[in-house]
């Protein structure tokens, strides 16, 4: 228990640090996540073919490579792509991007390709007479979609966002592997000092346990909020 | 782009590939026989039982695989009774450390998967069965379990697709397998973009073969 003080003495401040840092890294990437979904859900259901495609390549490349395989094209292209877009401004300095930016972009598009398909999923199962109906009212396109089709389609994606929402907080553990210092990394430096690895690893996945045992708890909230009149 | 880098570093990755098809199928093969188990368990109407194999998929669904994987390799060597039996023959080597994490983790999955195709089955069936005399531990074997095999299918075909990209975690254990090898050649070549390429397409294409096997399963297998 000792190993678990706050403090010089022990891990507890350390790990609890870690901890805040997986979920901001979770958060981050869940919101990159869904900007990328915002602009390849609309694709995905074009109806122009190569707009499709697109979309296509986007989410059967993401889902069919290793994260890890990912993570590692974005820690070690990350920096040298920003260099070169730079070097085209004429800026030709070294630039380092954070682990915290190369992690949280490499999960939010995993995470992205996941929410797409969600999406997509969603919108697709809605009524067509809610489309129609929309459009005979005579609602704006803008309108169409926020009034009528999102609310609809967020209670139809929820219970598979949390899905998707699990995949990437378990997903940020991989992000160890570029040095941020999250519940895996510091499990890791922990059990590398004390030499009690069984100890740390077993404490990281408790805490994992934890963060996926109070997420449902709070997802579940959101499914009922958003299924009333249901 | 660094063409010839690509062309060289294939043979390697094809290589390596080898190594992630082994632990694909002896972990898809081990975790089968733990998911059918667990599932069976989960129908026991013995409540420990019972809570025994919940707490069992709960735990390996809830924390990422990475973590098993280093509680395996790393935490159960540092118990002094596992290396004194024969167990730490296995233990001590990365590649079935990799094995029994891959395989407690997809277990519990499959169990998942597996006895909600269970409880999908019509009662109607099991009762035809019962009022033609035959019993129970053949309409179990007989009717049940392929019946839950079928109906099964595609979200298993999905599971093993997430366990093929889970073998690339055994490179963290210091396996060589296709993920170790890209890795290995990005960081001496610092050309990530063309082994991403290269180490990416053939991971899509054993999804695409995976994802065609099981098709075709499934139309071989529908009812009607």
């Amino acid at each position: 228990m000792e190993l678990l003080a706050f403090g010089d003495t022990g891990w507890g401040d350390e790990l609890f640090r870690a901890t805040l840092m997986t979920i901001a890294v979770s958060i981050t990437a869940m919101i990159i996540g869904f900007s990328f979904a915002a602009i390849f859900t609309p694709l995905k259901l074009s109806k122009y073919k190569p707009l499709n495609l697109i979309a296509n390549v986007y989410t059967t490349v993401i889902r069919g490579v290793p994260e890890l395989l990912v993570i590692y094209l974005f820690f070690f292209g990350g920096s040298g792509a920003i260099m070169f877009v730079a070097s085209m401004f004429g800026y030709n300095e070294y630039i380092e991007i954070n682990a915290f930016v190369t992690g949280s972009f490499a999960i939010g598009i995993i995470s992205g390709a996941y929410s797409t398909e969600v999406f997509r999923g969603a919108i697709q199962s809605i009524d067509k007479g809610q489309f129609e109906a929309a459009k005979v009212l005579g609602f704006s396109k803008f309108k169409q979609f926020y009034k009528i089709i999102l609310p609809q389609m967020l209670r139809l994606a929820i219970p598979n966002l949390s899905n998707v929402w699990q995949i990437t907080l378990k997903d940020t553990s991989l992000i160890s592997v570029t040095g941020l210092v999250e519940i895996m990394r510091q499990s890791y430096i922990a059990a590398g000092s004390t030499r009690d690895p069984l100890f740390f690893y077993s404490f990281a996945a408790v805490l994992y346990l934890l963060l996926t045992f109070l997420s449902m708890k709070l997802i579940n909230k959101l499914e009922i909020k958003y299924s009333r009149g249901y | 782009m660094d063409f010839e880098l690509m062309i060289n570093s294939f043979p390697k990755l094809l290589g390596a590939t080898v190594i992630t098809l082994k632990l694909l199928s002896v972990s898809l093969i081990v975790g089968l026989f733990i998911g059918l188990l667990f599932a069976i368990l989960r129908l026991n109407k013995n409540i420990l039982i019972n809570k025994f194999a919940y707490g069992y998929s709960y735990i390996f669904r809830g924390t990422p695989l990475l973590v098993q994987i280093f509680i395996i390799y790393f935490g159960l060597g540092q118990i002094e009774y596992l290396r004194s039996t024969f167990l730490w023959v296995i233990l001590k080597e990365p590649y079935w450390c990799a094995i029994i994490a891959f395989a407690l983790n997809t277990g519990a999955y499959t169990s998942e998967i597996l006895r909600s195709a269970f409880q999908t089955i019509k009662p109607g069936i099991i009762e035809a069965g019962k009022s033609l005399g035959i019993s129970n531990k053949i309409i179990f074997y007989k009717i049940q379990i392929p019946i839950a095999i079928r109906q099964s299918l595609p979200a298993y075909g999905n599971e093993i697709i997430l366990m093929m990209k889970g073998t690339s975690l055994a490179s963290t254990v210091t396996l060589m397998d296709l993920t170790g090898v890209a890795k290995y050649i990005i960081s001496t070549t610092f050309k990530p973009i063309e082994v991403f390429i290269v180490a990416g397409g053939i991971y899509l294409f054993m999804t695409f073969i995976i994802h065609n096997v099981i098709k075709f399963l499934e139309k071989k297998y529908s009812f009607n």
